[in-house]
């Protein structure tokens, strides 16, 4: 097998990341599919790594890792905002910028 | 690993090529449970799963210290975060089915193999034949060739992502408080605007106090014999799970008076035991003995 098969897991992953952001209502729901997203991309990067001999492909995920961390403290705590402004964790109820 | 010593190779192990394909099934169905359950979760277990399965990943990839980040980050914080999420939003609230925007899931479903096909085709006409391994990289241990890369060609990013974790934490709490409008009623107040409104003067009896069983989704009985829907926790409450057994005790309450009527008109006791014949079970062992 040639490590090549692991980007085309981590594109398949993406995609289905991708089809879940769009079909998706819950914002809960998206928010994990944006995740499995950047899961994905970090499989790709480990994997140049792999493919390139060298570690800055680790690093880009390394990298990437910490600012999913982020974004998803922020991201939580706008849904857990929204959640107390509409009682709804539903993205068609976000369509008001303001109560 | 050791054939990867070579400066290029073209082959990964066998024992490497079964795990890939054992655990990227697993690690596709996982996805897709995330993108097709209902209830969120159920989406977040399947993505937690998948996530564990990128760990392994990581690990068959010579990238050791990604691999144990991504546990404990992934699964072990990020995770945890979603699912504390999903209980303060309400476990039960299950996405609705129906579209708003016509044709959206098949649009979206189309993009997204349009898309996949894009990616696959590009990583098709790729020339990746041979690849290079780690083995040289990590000689001296993955951790530490990361870490001789973070602090000297990327430690301007490194301080950066600092600042922006700062940054998320404090952004995190502004966001998610809430600054109190009115100050917080005291019990002094709410007891005595519970009596001047003279409703529910007395404090709230406690689940199955005066009903026959203590189960919580029972209401408590006021003393004039009504449920008190208050005393019950307001998720049962929700879910319209509340058991009421009010009229159950009021009709064994008639059915217990009749007896005693019945016992009095026979007139074998004295009248002044009568009113203490609030435990009929009891008193009728009592009369057997007799």
């Amino acid at each position: 097998m040639n490590p090549v098969n692991y980007l085309y897991l981590a594109a398949l992953l993406f995609t289905i990341g991708a089809a879940g952001v769009l079909v998706r209502r819950n914002a809960i729901i998206v928010f994990m599919c944006v995740e499995l997203m950047l899961n994905a991309s970090n499989l790709a990067l480990v994997t140049f790594s792999r493919l390139h001999g060298n570690l800055d492909g680790q690093i880009m995920a390394f990298f990437t890792m910490v600012v999913a961390a982020a974004e998803v403290v922020v991201g939580l705590a706008i849904i857990v905002t929204f959640f107390r402004s509409r009682h709804s964790a539903s993205v068609d109820d976000a369509s008001l910028m303001k109560l | 690993m050791s054939t990867t010593l070579a400066a290029a190779s073209t082959a990964t192990s066998t024992g490497e090529a079964v795990q890939f394909w054992v655990l990227g099934t697993v690690a596709v169905l996982g996805a897709l449970g995330t993108v097709l359950m209902r209830r969120a979760v159920h989406a977040a277990l399947c993505l937690a799963g998948t996530m564990i399965i990128l760990a392994v990943f990581y690990l068959a990839n010579g990238a050791y210290f990604l691999g144990m980040v991504q546990v404990v980050v992934y699964t072990g914080a990020v995770m945890m975060l979603f699912l504390f999420v999903l209980m303060l939003v309400g476990v039960s609230t299950s996405d609705t089915l129906e579209e708003t925007i016509k044709g959206q899931r098949w649009l979206a479903v189309a993009a997204g193999l349009g898309f996949g096909v894009l990616l696959v085709g590009g990583l098709g006409n790729a020339s990746l034949s041979t690849f290079n391994g780690l083995a040289e990289a990590n000689a001296e241990g993955n951790v530490q060739g990361l870490a001789r890369l973070v602090f000297t060609k990327y430690v301007f990013a490194f301080e950066i992502t600092g600042a922006l974790l700062v940054t998320a934490a404090v952004a995190a709490m502004v966001l998610t408080h809430r600054e109190r409008t009115e100050r917080r009623s005291t019990q002094r107040e709410m007891a005595e605007k519970r009596v001047r409104e003279n409703r529910q003067v007395p404090p709230l009896p406690a689940p199955g106090v005066y009903a026959r069983h203590n189960a919580v989704d029972i209401p408590g009985l006021l003393p004039d014999g009504s449920p008190s829907e208050l005393t019950v926790n307001p998720t049962l409450r929700g879910r319209g799970q509340v058991r009421d057994v009010s009229d159950e005790a009021l009709a064994d309450l008639a059915a217990l008076e009749q007896r005693t009527q019945e016992y009095l008109e026979r007139g074998e006791r004295p009248a002044g035991n009568a009113g203490r014949d609030a435990d009929g079970s009891g008193d009728r062992d009592k009369e057997k003995a007799k």
